[in-house]
């Protein structure tokens, strides 16, 4: 059992998690992810690895409650234990030679929990990093302020302008490119329409675009496939092989239609999830 | 006492084949007591006893039977348990019917002892109430071991009873292996697996679940920072291979991994009690002429789809399943398209599979494996109207492990170099067996293997 050392919520929607997990916390890297089950008759989901600290040996995630296990992740508290945290997993990002490159890293929506660790990492390695993170309003606003320090600048952008700059993330970007801002590298993460935006603005000035997909996953060690996605023509499994790619080769329409693969299924989850909320135990 | 000349093997009672298609209770219901014994006087007990060649760990057959004769159970568990630590399991999945049961005296003139229905009797009579194995007291000396199959679990077991602190480390939130992710509850209940497992706990063995070596720790870590004095990699072949033709990627389409680990593993039959799903709709087709692929079919004849196919490019006569499992599967109703391979999964503006092209073979000359080649008969294409396509075509050994321990040498394939004997690698104390190191195979080979890795490694490590 991995006990939940802290809690936050950081809005209505975005919890932060602190869980004590010593082998995870003494090996994760930039990029990587854990798989958790909540209980025996749990599913097996990815998050993303949004701090480690080896020393408390612990991982910190943050999560959206966007389906029926995250919404129950939501309903536990600190004390409580997970029954399952395996990790890292994937691979690290690569920043190879980045000191001194200029980067854009751009976060949308949950993204930004995924965008930050890595924005906190390339700036580590002496890179120039720009921030730019879409909300839909401003109630979905998150860690900006924590990572005001590491950035050079940071550029908010919300759906209707309640903060920030009104549009979408590519706007904010295109913004920049506009007036002059040269980048070696753009690093884009959260939905996937928002990281195809991204990677289809930046093909045409070739700037190379990293972009971290979130598959659908079981095992998350390239046993199941489930994982699987086409890159430059290749099938590739998120899990091992990524899951960060190259964002000019993804094939996102193929993507995007195998993250809907389970919607139904995930609405039944969905409403018995709101059952057992009000008074149903699981059977 | 005059042997029982009867020619055919006493049969074990089974649940009705249209009853079994709709749940997933143990197909096969072990034999009463009256008809082990029954069975155990077919046995001649033969001097040289070639029943025991056939076995791949020298359980020692004709004495087993004999104490069922004697109506000692615990003394036919005791032997049982002398060579096999998964008796239970073994007699529930090993092919009997290539091994010991096809070197039986008896199976000159008519069928031979039935050496599965008996071993998994006397296991399922005993594993409850025999006395608990009492280990050597720990020695100081520590292995670790990676994967909880089969293999992994027997070369845990055997080093524990010598003396030595064994910890497994397991990928996976549940030890087992393929015991556990891979063959369905209907042929081997998980409950029993459980229970094996557990005994091998209570004599000390330590698992560490959800921890992937290679990743959350190295080979070189465990031995270095850990302080293990030797590894035993028994990692498996769990990295599923898909045909590579149009449409793979199209929802509805499964390998069976994923498939067999949604169903077994994470109980998606079970689903929306449990949260995982799974879909297999009204038509399924699984490609493939394995144990694995008749595995699969039968669970997705289990989930409800009405028509299920196997897919095989070659005849019956060619398939690498058991028979009784092809026996089993078209007794549940799942139908055989022979000669018959895919070229395309086809979908819909939704990107959900509606069907399967697929060609005619014919078979055609022999191929390195000396099985006929087929080849596509032009003309010959058709459809099958589908909602699921699972792609149970083989797996190779996963590359985590030997991607993250340099100086572990590999075949092209995937497969870890080691001594046929010993499981010796080309890194010092490190050994590795079971599908990890030939691919897919059985049980009882990984289980083999585990243990002459055990023997090799107190060899090595007690200096004689
Ligand atoms: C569906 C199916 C049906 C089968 N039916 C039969 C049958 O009827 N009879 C028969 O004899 N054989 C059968 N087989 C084959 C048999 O199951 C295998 O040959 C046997 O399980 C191999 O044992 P193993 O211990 O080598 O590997 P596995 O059972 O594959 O166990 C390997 C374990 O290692 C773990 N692992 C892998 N990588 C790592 C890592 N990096 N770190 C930590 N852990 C790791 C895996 O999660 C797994 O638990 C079947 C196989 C399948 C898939
Ligand atoms: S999650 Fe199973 S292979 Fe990637």
């Amino acid at each position: 059992m991995y006990r939940i050392l802290a809690k936050e919520r950081l809005n209505e929607t975005i919890t932060r998690m602190r869980v004590e997990a010593p082998r995870v916390a003494r090996k994760a890297g930039p990029g990587q992810f854990i798989i958790l089950r909540i209980d025996e008759d749990g599913e097996r989901i990815p998050l993303t690895i949004a701090a480690k600290d080896p020393v408390e040996g612990s991982v910190t995630i943050i999560f959206q409650k966007a389906g029926a296990t995250t919404a129950r992740l939501d309903t536990l508290e600190a004390g409580d234990s997970l029954q399952d945290f395996v990790g890292p997993l994937g691979k690290e990002s690569e920043f190879g030679d980045i000191a001194g490159k200029r980067v854009a890293v751009i976060g949308g929506g949950l993204g930004i929990a995924i965008a930050y660790p890595q924005a906190m990492a390339l700036s580590e390695h002496g890179a120039k990093v720009d921030m730019i993170v879409g909300f839909r309003n401003k109630s979905l606003e998150i860690l900006t302020d924590e990572l005001a320090g590491k950035c050079e600048r940071v550029v908010v952008m919300t759906d209707d302008g309640s903060n920030g700059r009104k549009g979408f993330v590519t706007d904010g970007l295109k913004e920049l490119l506009d007036s002059g801002a040269k980048y070696d590298r753009v690093i884009a993460i959260g939905p996937l329409p928002m990281m195809r935006a991204v990677a289809e603005m930046t093909r045409p000035i070739a700037i190379p675009t990293v972009v971290s997909m979130n598959s659908i996953m079981i095992d998350g060690t390239g046993m199941c496939g489930g994982c699987r996605l086409t890159v430059d023509g290749e099938v590739r499994f998120a899990c091992v092989d990524g899951p960060e790619f190259d964002g000019h080769k993804v094939d996102f329409a193929e993507a995007m239609q195998r993250g809907r693969m389970y919607k139904d299924e995930e609405k039944t989850s969905m409403e018995r999830h709101a059952c057992r909320l009000t008074g149903g135990a699981r059977a | 006492m005059k042997p029982n000349m009867t020619p055919t093997k006493t049969p074990m009672p089974e649940q009705d084949p249209i009853v079994r298609a709709g749940n997933f209770q143990e197909v096969a219901l072990g034999y009463t007591p009256e008809m082990a014994a029954l069975e155990a006087t077919r046995c001649l007990n033969c001097k040289n006893a070639p029943c025991m060649q056939g076995c791949p760990v020298n359980v020692h057959i004709p004495d087993f039977i004999a104490r069922i004769r004697e109506n000692d159970l615990a003394g036919a568990y005791a032997v049982l348990k002398g060579t096999n630590a998964l008796p239970a399991v073994c007699g529930r999945v090993c092919p009997q019917e290539t091994q010991c049961e096809s070197k039986c005296v008896r199976g000159v003139k008519g069928e031979p002892v039935a050496i599965g229905r008996l071993e998994r009797f006397v296991a399922d009579s005993c594993m409850d109430t025999a006395a608990p194995v009492s280990p050597a007291p720990e020695n100081g000396k520590r292995v670790a071991v990676i994967g909880s199959g089969p293999s992994g679990l027997t070369c845990a077991g055997d080093l524990r009873k010598l003396g030595y602190s064994v910890t497994i480390f397991e990928a996976l939130h549940t030890p087992g292996g393929v015991l556990v992710y891979g063959i369905p509850e209907f042929r081997l209940p998980k409950a029993l697996v459980r229970r094996e497992i557990a005994t091998l706990e209570a004599m000390g063995v330590r698992i560490e679940t959800n921890t992937v070596v290679g990743k959350t720790v190295t080979v070189e870590e465990l031995m270095q920072e850990e302080g293990y004095d030797a590894i035993y990699i028994g990692s498996g072949a769990g990295l599923p291979r898909f045909q590579g033709i149009p449409g793979e990627n199209l929802n509805g389409v499964y390998s069976a991994n994923e498939f067999l680990t949604r169903v077994n593993l994470m109980k998606a039959y079970r689903f929306p009690e449990t949260d995982t799903p799974v879909r297999v709709g009204k038509a399924a087709a699984v490609i493939g002429g394995g144990n694995v692929a008749m595995d699969a079919a039968r669970c997705a004849k289990r989930l409800g789809a009405e028509k299920v196919y196997i897919v095989y490019r070659r005849g019956e006569a060619e398939m690498p399943a058991r028979r009784e499992e092809i026996h089993h599967a078209k007794e549940e109703g799942v139908e055989f398209l022979l000669l018959t391979n895919p070229t395309r999964v086809l979908g819909d503006e939704n990107g959900r599979v509606t069907g399967m092209e697929c060609v005619k073979m014919a078979l055609g000359e022999p191929d390195a494996s000396g099985r006929r080649r087929p080849v596509a008969q032009p003309g010959s294409e058709f459809t099958l109207p589908l909602d699921t396509v699972i792609v149970a075509i083989g797996n190779s050994p996963n590359p985590l492990v030997r991607s993250t321990t340099p100086g572990l040498e590999t075949q092209k394939w995937g497969g870890i170099i080691a001594d046929e004997e010993t499981g010796a690698t080309s890194l010092e104390n490190v050994y590795a067996g079971g599908d990890a190191v030939t691919g897919a195979a059985t049980v009882i080979l990984a289980m083999g293997a585990g243990k002459k890795a055990a023997a090799a490694i107190h060899a090595k490590l007690s200096g004689h």
